[in-house]
């Protein structure tokens, strides 16, 4: 090996980073050659004169309290920052107009009377306003359903089904035209002993059939159902249990 | 990682290696305060990447964190150091002739020592005080430095070269004075 190249090595050498193969060729160069051996002195001892002169420079305490003390911000304002991330601000805007919409969908009913408890009042006032007299009770007078069924016929756009159910204790008295739920309804007027109801029919806005309810306002019992197409409405100040009877003769009937 | 969790095994990972930090930016920057500066910010820096951390050479990997925290700061408040670019193609590294210098080494104090070594360019100076110091392999100064590994070698060379010269001068002027 050349003295160039040993030069060129001998640092390699002195650090302990050249393989053994190259340490050896080293390490015979400088047993004859007195320039690199003594070149090789001098990193020695330049390699000690490191070890010995503590040039390292140690942090300060205070340092290390001031790092510490950084960090922790640091680690504090990162899980603030995850909570709040902007990425997401839009997906959770959305999901908040979602939620209110939601919110406000499924209360907002609740929040107005619904289509059945608007025409319940109706109902009432009409069922009221047709026992103030007597004048107001019926347009047509009769216990007869083949004369009251005809007599509906021209005045609405639909054929309410009329029975007389005088065998059953409800007797028929008569019939009306009127108007309720926006449209014009055939009202049927019955008699149970000293008690009048009033049956209301009209075409059905959805065709099948619902099973009926019962409600109460203001002292009258109120009864509807959905049966072949027509909507009925039975009002009165009789019992819900007779009622109800009255409401499955006509159900039956048809 | 999360929070506390990260901040804990930041601290045992990574808080160990807090004086050799502080040496190789003492060293780079020359100045208590601008070293301690510097370490602060690197360690802020560290821990902001420490999910890209995956526990091999904890200190290799702060010190690269704390010299290029050390170059920013310098670029930023002193930019006339890095002004001089090192070429590692020049080979100056043939020593010329037998000298005298193994004697006068022995003699150099540690002040001496210091001073020498702050005299170095900074190229120098860190890989000098990494493997003179912190007793670094060439493959650990290759990854702080982001040097490939032949030329860690040419410029710990050349930075012992250029030492012994300086302290050649220094010790000649006192025996001569």
């Amino acid at each position: 090996m050349s003295c160039q190249l040993t030069q060129e090595f001998l640092h390699a050498y002195v650090d302990g980073e050249l393989d053994l193969a190259r340490s050896l060729e080293v390490e015979q160069h400088m047993q004859n050659c007195q320039v690199c051996a003594s070149a090789y002195r001098n990193q020695t001892a330049l390699r000690s004169a490191f070890k010995d002169s503590s040039l390292y420079y140690s942090a300060p305490e205070k340092l290390e309290k001031r790092i510490r003390s950084s960090l922790r911000r640091e680690a504090k304002s990162e899980a603030g920052r995850r909570w709040f991330d902007w990425r997401w601000f839009p997906v959770g805007v959305m999901a908040l107009i979602l939620v209110l919409g939601l919110v406000i969908w499924r209360t907002a009913p609740s929040l107005r009377p619904s289509g059945d408890e608007f025409i319940a009042q109706e109902m009432v006032s009409n069922h009221v306003r047709s026992l103030q007299l007597e004048s107001h009770r019926t347009d047509v007078i009769s216990s007869d359903q083949h004369t009251v069924k005809p007599w509906f016929d021209g005045k609405l756009d639909f054929a309410p089904p009329v029975k007389d159910f005088s065998g059953q204790g409800f007797p028929l008295l008569g019939g009306r035209l009127e108007y309720l739920n926006n449209r014009a309804v055939a009202a049927l007027i019955y008699q149970r002993q000293k008690h009048y109801i009033n049956l209301y029919i009209w075409p059905a806005e959805e065709s099948n059939a619902t099973s009926e309810v019962a409600t109460k306002r203001q002292g009258y019992n109120l009864l509807h159902w959905t049966n072949s197409g027509m909507t009925y409405w039975a009002i009165s100040d009789l019992n819900g249990v007779e009622l109800h009877e009255f409401a499955r003769l006509v159900q039956e009937a048809q | 990682m999360e929070g506390q969790n990260k901040l804990a095994s930041f601290e045992t990972a990574v808080l160990p290696h807090l004086d050799a930090a502080y040496n190789l930016a003492r060293w780079l920057t020359r100045n208590d305060a601008d070293a301690e500066d510097v370490v602060q910010e690197a360690y802020l820096r560290a821990f902001r990447f420490f999910g890209g951390f995956h526990g091999e050479d904890g200190r290799a990997w702060l010190l690269g964190i704390v010299r290029n925290t050390s170059y920013t700061w310098m670029q930023q408040n002193r930019s006339a150091q890095l002004n001089t670019p090192l070429d590692d193609e020049v080979h100056d590294v043939r020593s010329d002739d037998m000298n005298p210098e193994a004697l006068l080494l022995q003699k150099a104090d540690a002040q001496t020592l210091r001073h020498a070594v702050e005299e170095l360019p900074l190229e120098f100076r860190e890989v000098l005080v990494l493997r003179e110091l912190d007793e670094m392999s060439y493959k650990q100064i290759a990854a702080v430095a982001d040097l490939p590994l032949g030329t860690v070698m040419s410029r710990l060379a050349r930075a012992r070269k250029r030492l012994q010269q300086i302290l050649t001068s220094h010790t000649q002027t006192e025996v001569l004075s």
